[in-house]
């Protein structure tokens, strides 16, 4: 189970990059590997602010549908138009090639409440 | 990401380790812990179509029904035929309550003149085990019924590969067996019943045989038929291949709500045999003409519909989706749908609702897909 370093995450398998005072987010390799084969991804409008915690995208699977929480508060300022012919993106390259939208977060404290690499990893290993 | 859960419970059939081995991801299906994948649904189902795949089908149920009335009671329960399970055919019928409600969709061999064998789905073997009897108790007929699921062990070895890896394993000339026929032989060794049925929509067997061979089995058909490409298939695979192929459910398109004309299963409905449980329903359905029937649905987005969705036209709901699946050999979104007559036709849009949103969807003739029957496997 691949889980980079430099990245923060939350306890339902997102992960967040930031860059400045933008971020990129996307779902962990273990969260592609349990979902097996994904076929459809559905994405918000640029521009449509969540609370973190929020819903803000459906990944769905053959089995079946999951939602993506923002890990923080924000507006979407880009979406991964890639993903829309190519869903199955996100199993072969989950942080990489695989992002799902990039945020401005509203509320810059809440990324201390994530985890970082170690604590996902403990998550995941006891969960 | 919302419901990484791990299944608990169940009841594991003896070639449970075995999928653990195979790396199989197990869920807890009808109170059973079965693989829904090895590898994955995509790679499995495509290894069918092309190649070959080969299921635990266990969870099955087996019920034989024997004794000198046991022909009154099968024609009495199913809606077709059942004077046409002779010699060595298989039959597939609905079985119905009065009121044409279905109870369950199952394969009817007859071992001898006073012996079936039933098979039936895994969710229903209880339901069907009692349901059985209590026919048999109300009109009297001298019958024994049991379940024997527990002394049967199934596997469904599917695709266009399945003769070629099976044949040198056993002394039956499966060029001789057509199908929907079964034979009594051996497999490797083991004495088993094959039968030239299954439920992808590919040429295929499915095999009954004895729990305490099953890991030799398996194994020897998995190792003989690496080089063809045999893969082991999960749950998964098995819904994708069979709703390409748009065999029905139980549960979803077919159920105590839904009677097999709705479902499209007219052919298996032979009023004409004599009086058998839900004649007169299906007849009065029949002939006033169904409210409701089973179509075809390509979504015209990936996006996919589940079962219970609304299916709307011009504004109105129409319907409700049966089963909805990616489609892993045609690449595109499927799904069955219950519409209210008048009927759309073939061509038709309609609009889908998932999660809040209208999705298109076209309507498509059934099957989705097809095997060419010209194959020279």
């Amino acid at each position: 189970m691949h889980i980079p370093e430099d990245l923060l995450y939350t306890k339902e398998h997102e992960w967040l990059r930031m860059e400045g005072n933008r971020g990129r987010v996307g779902i962990t390799d273990y969260a592609q590997h349990s979902l097996g084969d994904i076929v459809f991804v559905e994405l918000p409008p640029v521009g449509k602010e969540f609370k973190a915690g929020e819903a803000f995208g459906v990944v769905e699977s053959v089995k079946s549908a999951s939602d993506i929480y923002m890990p923080v508060s924000g507006k979407v300022v880009a979406v991964n138009e890639e993903l829309i012919n190519s869903p199955q993106i996100i199993n072969q390259d989950p942080y990489g090639k695989g992002w799902m939208i990039e945020i401005e977060p509203s509320n810059p404290e809440e990324i201390k409440g994530l985890l970082d690499a170690s604590g996902y990893k403990k998550l995941v290993e006891e969960g | 990401m919302e419901g990484l859960n791990k299944g608990e419970g169940g009841k594991k059939t003896p070639l449970y380790e075995e999928h653990i081995l195979a790396g199989g991801r197990i869920v807890d299906f009808a109170g059973w812990l079965l693989p829904v994948q090895y590898t994955s649904i995509v790679e499995e189902h495509l290894s069918v179509r092309q190649n070959a795949g080969l299921f635990d089908v266990s969870h099955m149920g087996e019920i034989e029904v024997e004794g000198p009335d046991a022909f009154r009671l099968i024609q009495q329960l199913i809606t077709h035929d059942a004077s046409l399970a002779t010699g060595n055919k298989v039959i597939y019928s609905p079985m119905c309550y009065k009121d044409g409600g279905t109870v369950d969709d199952i394969l009817v061999y007859r071992l001898r003149e006073d012996k079936f064998l039933l098979v039936v789905n895994a969710a229903n073997t209880a339901k069907d085990l009692e349901w059985i009897q209590k026919n048999a108790q109300e009109k009297g007929y001298e019958v024994k019924v049991r379940d024997i699921s527990a002394s049967t062990l199934q596997l469904a070895l599917q695709g266009p590969k399945a003769e070629a890896i099976l044949q040198p394993l056993t002394d039956y000339n499966l060029q001789k067996l057509g199908f929907y026929r079964w034979a009594n032989a051996k497999v490797a060794e083991v004495p088993c019943l094959i039968s030239r049925t299954g439920y992808t929509g590919e040429d295929g067997f499915e095999l009954y045989f004895d729990p305490s061979e099953g890991r030799k089995i398996w194994r020897e058909l998995l190792t003989r038929g690496k080089d063809e490409g045999l893969r082991p298939c999960g749950l998964g695979a098995r819904d994708t291949l069979r709703l390409e192929a748009a065999l029905p459910l139980y549960g979803h398109e077919l159920s105590p709500e839904i009677t097999p004309l709705e479902a499209g299963l007219d052919r298996f409905v032979r009023l004409e045999k004599g009086d058998f449980n839900g004649r007169d329903a299906l007849k009065q359905q029949k002939e006033a003409g169904l409210r409701r029937r089973l179509i075809g649905l390509q979504m015209m987005d990936k996006a996919i519909p589940r079962q219970g969705f609304p299916i709307y036209q011009q504004g109105e709901r129409i319907g409700h989706i049966t089963s909805g699946s990616f489609a892993p050999f045609l690449n595109c979104t499927i799904a069955l749908g219950l519409v209210d007559s008048p009927y759309v036709k073939v061509g038709e849009e309609v609009k889908v609702s998932i999660r809040g949103r209208e999705y298109r969807a076209k309507v498509v003739p059934l099957p989705f897909y097809q095997r060419s029957r010209r194959s020279s496997s």
